[in-house]
């Protein structure tokens, strides 16, 4: 019998609306997260980007590899930007300065100008009500500085600001809930993502697109740069991150959860932590202590969700 | 084409610095940067296009045969085509 | 050539200023409230509510969202109009420069206010000399009929294909925002002939898909960089116009730098935004006891009028420069400062001595000009005129 899942990436659109040439390091799941977004947004978009790696390595003049509109101005403010798009839009459409279109707005940062430094102007925007996406493509670090802790970055996790030392076992923080955060501002949509797992990707921001208000698609991207692992195990990482439930695949949509990817028995987080530099200094104690953790964390999500037996 | 960024004046550059054409990062070609490369064996190749899909260079297409190749102007080499293979058809090699 | 109405009616300046805004058609509102510039954003929410202007008002978190609202809008190839004073220019500043170099024409008040701390809501100039070198077109006015008249001058200026700059109309808070005064409103008839349609040069729409915003590595960074500053100074002609045809429209007449019983003074007063008023109303008196003073008031700060300040100070032999900003560990107010710079390689150089006067909202008065010139007096026969003084300090 022919296992027609695997199959499932020819339906994809063929076209590609972030090109290549762009810089992103080898093995970057984080560009590949771009480029399905992309086609799920399909050409009527616009993004406004935030500071970091995918807006350095996509626009250094006086080349682009987007082939939609853009526009980055600052870190912290995409969300406030992407908003400003769509009232500008909004006003000229409602006034017959531009013809009526359905153009979808997107907004997109990493982790730290989702979760850190942006979180103001993200917030602000979804509360607003603006019809637009946000991405939050989260590498788990400021990837674009060179690797410092992010409140994404998860418990346990050495970066240059939470290195593993003699008194210290990296991060001692644990990963900021961004999905709930955003859940909480009860917009029609939320849902978590990872490009290890690309139709998921591309149906999310696809219903996202179709949602009249605000969406928030968090993604997760493996770095391998940051992560300390082969470039050519990005992809496998992703998807031990949702089988351990180290970042578990939801969607809350308007206000129901439900989950896209459960697993009978979740995977042990020694299955993740193994062959990943930035957790190799963990002691037996600390992952017994991270996996109690996200077993909780994920009874606890699973407890919300409508779609899981009980 | 566009020249490179050292070789613009100042009286060259557009209102804003704006790109007005789209994806021209394509005249910037990664694919130097590649130090292995994937070699297709189409024996085994069931043509499902996972290798295309985890692509994040968009450097892997489908050829008028149905099998996929690698493009060398932007393959970087990071052969996440090769680990996501579910026949194991790609190889990694050294050299470009 | 429409005959100018000369109805003038009793508004708070505020008021008049928002009037002007709606006036303008504007698409798109974004701001945060800060005093003493509410009153202008409030007024603006209220036509948006009462649908006397059809306009998104984007009522965000923050002044730094408020700019990155507009710079979408504006990209989106909306008329974009904000307003801010103070800290909420200082939270807003890193995108202040962002929005000049991506040549994205934003207008936006600043109801100039002093900056914390300690913290204060009055007036002075801090705020708008913090942003001094964000590549702005920048903008003084005197009065309530300046404020209305310069905001279609705005628009303007910023919009016109030979410019495309964010331009910063200063009105000093309190002392105009918050009084009424008899202003002549424009017919909407004047406002149509004198201000174009916006046609942006680039926009944000899937029909041109372009990339604003790029990244400028070291190689190009400095190219960038000089044609910012030259973009900046080859608005000059367009904001002449501008006030050329405003003189047609409406009879009053602007200019960069305005003089007042100039021509034969051997000491001139240099002032920016309302102290000018004042500051005429000394120069009368002084020249009653046969002073010979006048004043140049400086109206347009950026691109700094270089050429037309030269000529109104050639014949004067000592300038009196008031600033309403500190320059901490530095030479002097920033207006002093820019001066001297304007006029050291002029064969003939006048003296020049600074004060500091009306920080955060401190009171200045006809006879304080008068009490600075002859404070002035001392200090060039002491020799000490190069030693700016905070006027009025207790010590």
């Amino acid at each position: 019998m022919i296992n027609l899942d695997l199959y499932a990436p020819l339906m994809l659109p063929k076209e590609e609306l972030f090109t290549s040439g762009h810089r992103a390091c080898q093995g970057c799941a984080e560009a590949l997260a771009v480029r399905i977004v992309c086609k799920a947004l399909g050409r009527n978009s616009i993004v406004a980007m935030a500071t970091g790696c995918m807006e350095i390595v996509s626009s250094p003049l006086p080349t682009t590899a987007w082939q939609i509109p853009w526009i980055h101005v600052a870190f912290e403010n995409a969300a406030a930007v992407a908003s400003g798009v769509e009232s500008g839009l909004k006003a000229l459409m409602r006034k017959g300065r531009l013809p009526h279109k359905k153009i979808t707005i997107a907004g997109m940062a990493g982790d730290g100008g989702t979760a850190d430094i942006g979180l103001q102007a993200l917030s602000g925007a979804m509360e607003r009500g603006h019809d637009m996406i946000f991405v939050c493509y989260d590498n788990e670090a400021y990837m674009n500085t060179g690797i410092q802790r992010s409140s994404a970055t998860p418990f346990g996790a050495s970066t240059t600001t939470s290195p593993a030392g003699k008194v210290k076992a990296g991060q001692e923080t644990w990963k900021k809930n961004m999905p709930e955060i955003m859940a909480a501002h009860g917009i029609p949509y939320v849902a978590t993502a990872c490009s290890a797992y690309p139709i998921d990707l591309y149906e999310k921001v696809k219903r996202a697109a179709l949602v009249k208000g605000p969406a928030y698609v968090h993604c997760l991207s493996v770095c391998p740069t940051g992560w300390r692992i082969p470039s050519g195990d990005a992809i496998r990482y992703g998807r031990l991150a949702v089988e351990t439930a180290a970042f578990p695949l939801y969607e809350v949509i308007d206000g129901k959860y439900q989950l896209t990817f459960d697993s009978p028995k979740l995977k042990p987080i020694t299955d993740y932590f193994k062959g990943q530099g930035r957790f190799r200094h963990l002691t037996p104690e600390a992952v017994a202590r991270i996996q109690e953790r996200i077993t909780r964390d994920y009874e606890k999500l699973r407890a919300k969700c409508e779609n899981v037996n009980k | 084409m566009t020249k490179p960024a050292d070789q613009f004046k100042w009286q060259e550059l557009t209102v804003g610095f704006v790109i007005p054409e789209p994806g021209t990062a394509r005249e910037y070609h990664t694919g130097d940067w590649r130090s292995t490369h994937p070699v297709w064996d189409e024996k085994k190749c069931i043509k499902c296009g996972r290798c295309w899909v985890f692509c994040p260079d968009m450097a892997v297409f489908q050829k008028a045969d149905q099998y996929f190749t690698m493009n060398p102007d932007y393959c970087k080499g990071c052969s996440i085509c090769s680990r996501e293979c579910p026949t194991e058809a790609i190889t990694m090699l050294e050299g470009k | 050539m429409t005959e100018p109405s000369r109805k003038k009616i009793g508004v708070e300046v505020s008021i008049a200023v928002s009037e002007a805004v709606k006036q303008c058609d504007v698409d798109v509102v974004s701001a945060y409230p800060i005093t003493p510039q509410t009153h202008i954003v409030e007024h603006l929410a209220e036509l948006v509510a009462q649908g006397e202007l059809d306009a998104e008002f984007v009522p965000v978190e923050s002044e730094h969202s408020a700019m990155s609202v507009c710079a979408g809008s504006v990209a989106a190839g909306a008329r974009t109009f904000t307003s801010t004073a103070s800290q909420g220019l200082a939270l807003m500043a890193e995108i202040v420069y962002c929005v000049s170099a991506m040549r994205l024409p934003i207008v936006m008040v600043v109801a100039n206010r002093s900056l914390s701390s300690p913290l204060s809501i009055w007036n002075d100039h801090s705020d708008a000399m913090m942003v001094r070198d964000s590549g702005w077109i920048q903008v003084f006015v005197e009065n309530g009929q300046e404020s209305y008249d310069h905001i279609f001058w705005c628009f303007r200026v910023a919009e016109d294909e030979k410019s495309l700059h964010p331009v910063m109309l200063n009105m000093d808070g309190f002392i105009l925002t918050h009084t009424i005064e008899p202003i002549e409103y424009w017919e909407d008839e004047m406002v149509k002939k004198y201000l174009p349609p916006f046609q942006p040069k680039f926009r944000l729409h899937p029909e041109h898909p372009l990339t604003m915003g790029a990244f400028g590595p070291p190689e190009i960074f400095t190219e960038c960089k000089k044609a910012q500053d030259q973009a900046l100074i080859a608005t000059m002609p367009v904001i002449e116009k501008a006030w050329e045809e405003m003189e047609k429209i409406c009879g009053r007449k602007y200019s960069a730098v305005e003089t007042y019983r100039a021509e034969d003074a051997k000491t001139l007063l240099v002032t920016m935004g309302s102290f000018s008023e004042t500051a005429r109303v000394a120069i009368d008196e002084m020249r009653e006891t046969g002073e010979e003073i006048g004043l140049v008031s400086l109206r347009l700060w950026r691109p700094f009028p270089f050429e037309k300040f030269r000529n109104a100070v050639k014949n004067a032999e000592n300038l009196i420069v008031i600033d309403r900003a500190m320059v901490f560990g530095g030479p002097g107010g920033p207006v002093a400062s820019e001066i001297r710079s304007a006029l050291y390689s002029g064969k003939k150089r006048p003296r020049i001595v600074n004060f500091i006067a009306g920080l955060a909202g401190r009171d200045v008065q006809p006879d304080d000009f008068y009490q600075m010139v002859q404070h002035a007096k001392t200090k060039i026969k002491d020799g000490t005129e190069d030693e700016y003084e905070i006027y009025g300090v207790r010590e």
